[in-house]
């Protein structure tokens, strides 16, 4: 089974979703029940990957290879190392959540809502896997598709602006990086991630490069200025579509960086790595204050995102940064440790606060923080979720949130003071408006008579805020397995991302 | 009588053509004595000289060997072969999904199919031109055959202008065609496509310039690239639809055919004298056909400048002047037309009588009116943009990669830009049928049952080819060598 499991996992909600479209929206109870089946055997598979994976190495696992496209060497290649197989973990984790969160709350063609999550679940798990760049970018793309119906079908009063906005923008930064990928392909005669690794380049094509690469992944992240399309796509897109968008879609710009930028053009990287360092500590400190102001709950989380994505930037360049300061790379492992652990916490903090806000407007039809008050009296069991959701966001020790950012943090010292000074200034700030959101959210008298008339979270919506908050828990008090997973890749990523590729 | 014998068999790679020009007679005397009292008959019995005539082509085809005949102006080769099979198939589909609106305007006639086998005549002459005699005829023949298809509605004002503002411009472009060759004629004494290939080799002489000016303009104009696409719009929005998408499709393919044949092939000594004037047109090309696309409300308009957007892309594929390039350039013509069957397909299948469906409004709410049309539709819009898993990513993939070979970096530039641009006016479609509301007063789709399965596996081809890209691919450049 291992021979194909990445396969299977790529396929198996693809197929479910088209046979969930098949049966159509008259089929639709025999279709939930497929969808939830697909995404809890997408999990399930994801046990013997957990499992059997080889901590002590960074080369690819599980891997497949098929001819896909013989004249120009481009393979249907498979496989995962420790920086991709958390993120496909975390990926078949928070599509189930989004099923059940849709269960009877979506009423307008359903079938094609669940088979949108479960085409998209696929098409991003093959993002993740795939070990050729013709084929990652087939992903890449391919899953813009199903995003840009979801928010369009689905989502608010001005979803088709804030989708089309999301679609043009994201499809801008692909064709960029699709241009670079070609170039690197007529270079050097194939499509292989590998051998774009190898492949010797001046520092004037890695620039070029480079740039196309920031491009793609930075409107992913989204990095400060190119993030304005996040918020309206988060507050237009239903629950669901916030929930992949924050939880995995946003982890595609961190895992290129990871996985194209610093092993392929690591040159280009150490001549420009102050210019991420600087968009990210402004994307944390900025978009920090922009939180602040807010008035609409899904917004709030939406630059909160923004601002933790850029720990994420922040610790994967930390490295040329600590190289450049010190001389070597201790340390920078920790950086980049820290941005991978980000990046599942936040996948599911953020997840999960979108869960929670999906819960709120189920039963008030509202985002507004003015249209709330008092929560925690109606709804108790809801109140103490979203406080603990909250204080994972602001990074409180115990949860998956501190675990990244105080590895960040911590290896910023290594690099520059007056990084970790800003770094950390998040600490204040992310504390000041997710607990300012929670205080007039939830606390407080009643606000208003339609807050009293509220009723507390159902079976369904306790089952999956409680699954989450016991990972976020788990994450928290116990990464040791997670860093091992990573380890070995990650050292080896230091070790590429420091070596040059100019040809003497 | 060996001697005949000879000759007969010598004939063979000739068949599609003596095929058809037969089956033309045959079905101009079945329209003469039975299909004028049965309306249709004539479509169904075109239809039938069509899949036979796909039938025979490959039966008789030599896809290993380039074989000239009746005195070096006529060539069969591989690449002839795909592109009149090509050929047989469009022309086959559109004339499919025309029918029923051609029955709802009241013009199912026999000569609008016998005018539609003769322009394909015309496509084929044209493929398989070796000489400049021979192209000049395929083109006149295609041409005067569409020409008076667009004026086929003789009630339609709009259309009778249309086909005045197509023949005028058309026949100045034959005019500037006939020219260029008469001065490639002046400077090596020879019409034959291979000897003049021999004879030009001095880039920069000025007869060679000119010469090269006056085709490389005939053929812009021909293929609608700017500043020679004028006509384009015009032509489009004003013939009937199931003209429209005729024109829109399998004529392509001959002018495809056509650059090929005379630039790529004939001036092949002179490569950098035209790539170098093609580069200025592919660039206007993009820009002009993507920003004005824009603004367009008529989607027949619409579709008229996205194509003529495509059409930048596949002269990109010629400005690089490599045999990757024109692989790339023929790979892009064969989705554009596959593309283009099903999109035009859906323009006429949404218009019933006595309503056209060619204002982007009509397709607001398409989804709830007719499910099947708006996923054909909308599958071929993202195919259109360039979106993986559909063909279209791939077409754009070889255009892009020819440009890096030849290390054209700012066109590569341009083309991914403009690619982003034309990316919203499809996406603009797509939200018109999915997110919209349908108004009440639209009236129901094509329900027949033949044609939307066929629109169905057009769409169904548009994916599959996309996820297995190699088989097509590697047949592209395999022809082009």
């Amino acid at each position: 089974m291992h021979d194909y499991l990445l396969s299977l996992l790529i396929w198996l909600p693809i197929a479910a979703g088209l046979v969930v479209l098949l049966l159509g929206e008259r089929n639709i109870v025999a279709g939930r029940w497929i969808s939830l089946l697909a995404t809890l055997a997408t999990l399930a598979l994801c046990v013997p990957l957990w499992r059997d994976f080889n901590t002590h190495t960074a080369a690819y696992q599980f891997v497949e290879k098929a001819a896909w496209i013989p004249r120009f060497h481009a393979y249907y290649a498979l496989g995962v190392d420790g920086i991709s197989m958390p993120l496909i973990v975390l990926t078949a984790l928070m599509t189930i959540p989004v099923v059940i969160a849709a269960w009877d709350v979506i009423k307008a063609r359903p079938a094609q809502y669940y088979a949108s999550f479960l085409i998209m679940e696929g098409l991003m798990i093959g993002v993740f896997a795939a070990t050729d760049a013709l084929l990652f970018y087939f992903f890449w793309e391919a899953m813009l598709i199903p995003m840009f119906l979801i928010i369009g079908i689905w989502g608010g009063p001005r979803r088709v602006y804030a989708t089309i906005k999301f679609f043009l923008y994201t499809f801008l930064g692909s064709v960029f990086m699709l241009a670079a990928l070609i170039y690197m392909y007529v270079k050097c005669g194939s499509y292989s991630i590998a051998a774009f690794q190898a492949l010797p380049l001046t520092l004037t094509e890695q620039r070029w490069i480079f740039a196309a690469f920031l491009i793609a992944f930075a409107v992913k992240v989204p990095m400060w200025p190119v993030h304005t399309w996040l918020p309206d796509a988060h507050v237009e897109a239903p629950t669901g579509g916030s929930v992949i968008l924050a939880a995995i879609m946003l982890k595609m710009g961190g895992y290129g960086f990871l996985r194209f930028a610093l092993p392929i053009v690591p040159d280009a990287c150490r001549h420009l790595y102050f210019l991420i360092v600087v968009l990210s500590l402004i994307a944390v400190i900025y978009i920090g204050f922009v939180a602040l102001v807010q008035q609409d709950m899904k917004k709030l989380i939406a630059y909160s995102s923004i601002a933790h994505m850029g720990f994420v930037t922040l610790g994967v360049f930390l490295v040329y940064a600590i190289l450049r300061n010190t001389g070597t790379t201790h340390g920078a492992a920790m950086g980049m440790d820290g941005a991978m652990v980000q990046m599942v916490s936040h996948g599911l903090i953020s997840g999960a606060l979108f869960l929670c806000v999906g819960v709120l407007y189920d039963r008030m039809h509202t985002r507004q923080i003015a249209d709330y008050g008092g929560v925690v009296n109606t709804m108790p069991v809801f109140a103490g979720f979203m406080v603990l959701f909250a204080l994972a966001n602001t990074g409180l020790p115990g949860t998956s949130g501190f675990v990244g950012e105080f590895l960040v943090i911590l290896a910023s010292f290594k690099a520059n003071f007056w990084y970790s000074a800003l770094a950390a200034l998040t600490l204040i700030l992310a504390a000041a408006y997710t607990l300012w959101l929670v205080k007039r959210v939830v606390f407080g008298p009643v606000g208003n008579e339609r807050v009293a008339k509220l009723t507390d979270l159902n079976g369904r919506e306790f089952l999956i805020l409680g699954a989450l908050a016991a990972v976020v828990l788990l994450v928290g008090v116990w990464p040791a397995p997670l860093l091992k997973v990573m380890g070995p890749s990650i050292q080896h990523l230091v070790h590429q991302a420091v070596a040059t590729k100019i040809p003497a | 009588m060996s001697e005949s014998m000879m000759t007969l068999h010598s004939l063979g790679p000739a068949v599609p053509e003596i095929y058809l020009a037969a089956a033309i007679c045959l079905v101009l005397l079945f329209e003469a004595f039975i299909g004028a009292r049965r309306p249709g008959a004539t479509g169904t019995l075109s239809l039938l000289v069509l899949a036979v005539g796909a039938g025979l082509t490959v039966a008789f085809a030599d896809v290993t060997h380039r074989v000239v005949l009746f005195d070096g102006s006529y060539v069969a080769d591989p690449l002839a072969f795909v592109l009149k099979l090509a050929g047989f198939l469009s022309v086959a589909v559109a004339l499919l999904y025309s029918r029923t609106y051609l029955r709802n305007r009241e013009i199912l006639k026999g000569e609008y199919y016998v005018l539609a086998l003769t322009a394909l005549l015309g496509i084929f002459v044209l493929i398989s031109a070796n000489s400049l005699l021979t192209v000049y005829l395929g083109v006149e023949l295609l041409a005067l055959s569409v020409y008076a298809m667009v004026a086929f509605d003789r009630e339609s004002g709009v259309a009778a202008e249309a086909a005045m503002k197509y023949f005028v411009l058309g026949a100045i472009a034959s005019g500037i065609l006939l020219y260029g060759m008469s001065i490639v004629y002046g400077l090596t004494g020879t019409l034959n496509l291979g000897r003049i290939a021999a004879a030009v080799s001095a880039p920069d002489s000025l007869g060679v310039v000119l010469a090269v000016t006056f085709i490389v303009v005939a053929v812009a104009f021909k293929l609608g690239a700017v500043p020679f696409h004028m006509w384009l719009p015009d032509v489009y929005e004003g013939a009937p639809t199931s003209v429209t998408l005729f024109i829109g499709t399998a004529p392509k393919i001959a002018y495809f055919a056509l650059a090929l044949r005379l630039l790529a092939h004939g001036l092949a000594g002179v490569t950098v004298d035209w790539t170098r004037m093609l580069m200025p047109i592919a660039v206007l090309t993009l820009v002009v056909g993507n920003v004005v696309a824009l603004a367009q409300t008529n989607i027949k308009r619409m579709l008229a400048y996205s194509t003529i957007s495509h059409v930048g892309f596949i002269i990109l594929g010629f400005v690089a002047g490599t045999a990757s390039g024109y692989a790339a350039a023929l790979y892009y013509t064969l989705v554009y037309v596959l593309v283009s069957l099903g999109s035009f397909g859906v323009v006429v299948l949404a218009s019933r009588k006595g309503f056209e469906a060619d204002q982007l409004s009509d397709y607001k709410g398409l989804y709830r009116r007719d499910p099947l049309l708006a996923l054909a539709m909308a599958m071929l819009m993202f195919s259109t943009a360039g979106v993986p898993p559909f063909v279209g990513f791939w077409a754009k993939l070889r255009i892009i990669q020819a440009l890096w070979e030849s290390s054209h970096l700012w066109l590569v530039i341009i083309a991914v830009v403009m690619s982003v641009v034309g990316a919203f006016y499809y996406l603009r479609v797509v939200k018109l049928m999915y997110f919209d509301d349908a108004p009440q007063t639209l009236p129901p789709t094509e329900r027949s049952l033949g044609v939307r399965f066929a629109l169905g596996v057009n769409a169904a081809a548009v994916l599959v080819l996309g996820v297995l890209p190699a088989p097509l691919l590697d047949l592209c450049a395999h022809v082009i060598h």
